[in-house]
């Protein structure tokens, strides 16, 4: 049974979703997936806690590796399973008060059944070794995620669910056409087995295609600078408890394989030496802070502001990438994590509003904090872990950013993103000085609390940017010891 | 010049993906772009199944001779794997059939098969997603619709 773990964590919730499709009864496919998500946490989290007997190579069917596919558990890829099946299994708990306002009752079941397809495809994308079942489970997770924006309550939802899909479709159809490439030139689609052969045709005119359509296609799903136009009508139409989940897992997730791609299958030499990624992927990330926080500020619906404020929150993750140590490999780790945290608790906070106001723009939300003291307050928290305020989860993946920064001597990348968190701080504070210090709107006014059901899985997230923030033993410890097998791994790779 | 027509099957796949991919930026008209979508995926289709196809190969079907026939009746997945292992290094010890026997590489064909799965799936989301479009909006022409939206 421990040996078959690995896989578990894939079947369990992709068994389930058609199930739930055939029950079709709400409450009970409501409590069944509750159940699953929470079970899925479990495994990952085993998983975890055994990654210190060195990483699990896991053979579907029992096909030898190059040729079969293998699922990779290692420090990384557990850490990410982690997060992404805890902030589902929580933000699943808290959903049904929320789910009960925003979906139409018909449609309980589907939606309960496309939120695990979703989350069946991050993780797949976390453990797969194999490069076309990246693909797959990316087009799985995409696709469930179109389908769960569409239920928005307004017309737009369908329409910003219809953007997403054409772009994002363009963007993995790029990492298909790479994927080709790729394995035109090596014969092989096993992640390890790619990074063996590709000394051998290296420089190759199209290694350096298949590397461009491959990044392409990822900078589309992380919603890097210029490509992020369709995230933020996807979060702002979506319902609240698919904004928390896709804004705290989705994008991370192709952070990851973006990760895989440079450490593992194309070398950082290869990358960030023959190739300037590195400086490009730093003007990008610092270009995209700045404007894409500058443009949250004059947001006027509280949920695209933060849609907006992920936009720049993905530089810093890219950030740390591009330094191409374990510092800075280890500070955008954290930061996946942290952030994954924040924003996906800041969302939670929203969905409270949105339940008991109704409204998510500003002007309605006045003098929120005097008829729902809870929630406000938990934005308060929230908000300031975002800034990266001392003790707060938010801080120790900055100041990891900014110590790696000043090691590589990097003057100017310290100074602006010491700047640009100015910037978050206002965005923040506007929202704060109209919760507290406006007089009430009429909608606020007559707002009661958001109820404990909601408020509890809130504060729970809420609550753990705080402990990460003072507790760094399992947030930035395992990242690093990811970074360093990372690391490790491409070092041996150049030796070959 | 014969470089260039004996590569032809990549400027077609080149060819359709620019299509399609300057219909998606360029077309108003939802169902137009989903078209263009199509064209853009199905043009990689293609890219795939060019790059398996081995001049004069035949489909991958093994013959008897290569010593299929001796473990026919097994079908346990590991043992299979280690036939066809066997297989091939057999077929590379026989030389004279190896000038006979030359098989197109299979797997690009059935990665296809489940990247079409993959788009007939994207486009049906894309067509449902249409229909709702036309039901709020009364049209699919997206200027329309932008407009639309920014009077209300």
């Amino acid at each position: 049974m421990i040996e078959q773990l690995p896989i578990l964590v894939i079947v369990i919730p992709l068994m389930a979703a058609p199930l739930f499709v055939l029950i079709g009864n709400r409450k009970l496919v409501l409590l069944l997936t509750q159940l699953v998500c929470w079970t899925v946490f479990g495994v990952a989290v085993s998983l975890l806690s055994r990654m210190q007997y060195g990483p699990i190579s896991y053979e579907l069917g029992g096909w030898p590796s190059p040729y079969g596919i293998v699922y990779n558990v290692d420090y990384l890829s557990a850490f990410v399973m982690v997060f992404v099946s805890g902030l589902g299994a929580i933000v699943i708990t808290y959903a049904p008060r929320s789910v009960d306002k925003e979906i139409h009752h018909s449609k309980h079941s589907l939606f309960y059944a496309s939120y695990l397809l979703c989350m069946t495809g991050l993780l797949g994308m976390c453990i797969t070794g194999d490069l076309f079942n990246v693909f797959v489970f990316l087009e799985i997770s995409s696709l469930s995620s179109y389908a769960l924006i569409s239920l928005g309550k307004t017309r737009r939802a369908p329409l910003a669910a219809l953007h997403y899909l054409i772009i994002g479709t363009v963007g993995a159809t790029f990492f298909l056409i790479g994927i080709g490439l790729l394995y035109q030139m090596t014969g092989t689609l096993n992640m390890a087995d790619i990074a063996n052969r590709i000394q051998a045709v290296e420089g190759s005119r199209t290694m350096l295609v298949a590397f461009a359509f491959m990044t392409v296609g990822l900078f589309i799903k992380m919603a890097v600078f210029p490509l992020h136009t369709w995230l933020p009508n996807a979060y702002t139409y979506a319902p609240s408890v698919v904004t928390c989940f896709i804004a705290a897992t989705a994008t991370k997730v192709s952070v990851y394989a973006f990760i895989r791609l440079i450490y593992v299958i194309f070398t950082p030499q290869f990358a960030f030496e023959q190739l300037p990624l590195d400086q490009a992927l730093m003007a990008f990330s610092l270009v995209g802070i700045f404007v894409a926080s500058a443009a949250a500020i004059y947001q006027t619906n509280i949920k695209r502001l933060l849609a907006y404020s992920s936009v720049a929150q993905i530089g810093y993750m890219l950030l740390g990438i591009s330094m191409s140590n374990v510092g800075g490999l280890t500070a955008g780790i954290t930061h996946m994590f942290n952030h994954a945290l924040i924003k996906g608790g800041l969302f939670m906070v929203v969905g409270c509003f949105a339940l008991r106001i109704g409204s998510l723009k500003l002007e309605d939300l006045r003098g929120a904090g005097k008829t729902m003291p809870l929630t406000s307050f938990a934005w308060v928290v929230g908000g300031l872990g975002l800034i990266g305020v001392p003790m707060t989860a938010g801080f120790v993946s900055k100041w990891l950013l900014l110590t790696s920064a000043l090691s590589l001597e990097l003057w100017p990348v310290a100074v602006l993103m010491l700047l640009s968190s100015l910037l978050a701080v206002v965005y923040i504070w506007r929202v704060v000085e109209i919760l507290y210090f406006s007089p009430a709107s009429h909608l606020a006014q007559t707002a009661k609390e958001a109820p404990m059901a909601m408020l509890i899985p809130t504060y729970v997230v809420i609550g753990s940017t705080i402990v990460f923030g003072c507790w760094t033993v399992y947030s930035a410890g395992i990242a690093q010891a990811a970074a360093k097998s990372l690391l490790g791994i491409s070092q041996m790779g150049g030796v070959q | 010049m014969t470089e260039f027509l004996g590569l032809y099957n990549y400027w077609i796949v080149i060819f359709l993906m620019m299509t399609g991919f300057y219909i998606v930026i360029a077309r108003e008209n939802l169902i137009k772009t989903i078209i263009g979508l199509n064209i853009f995926q199905t043009s990689v289709f293609l890219l795939y199944i060019t790059m398996g196809k081995v001049t004069h190969g035949t489909a991958p079907i093994l013959k008897s001779s290569h010593g299929g026939e001796s473990h026919g009746g097994k079908s346990h997945g590991a043992e299979h794997g280690q036939d066809l292992h066997a297989a091939t290094e057999g077929h590379i010890d026989l030389s004279v059939d190896a000038v006979t026997e030359i098989y197109s590489n299979p797997i690009p064909s059935v990665l296809m098969l489940t990247a079409i799965v993959v788009g007939i799936a994207t486009t049906a989301l894309a067509l449902a997603l249409v229909v709702r479009i036309r039901e709020e909006y009364g049209t699919i022409e997206e200027d329309e619709i932008l407009e639309m939206d920014r009077n209300s």
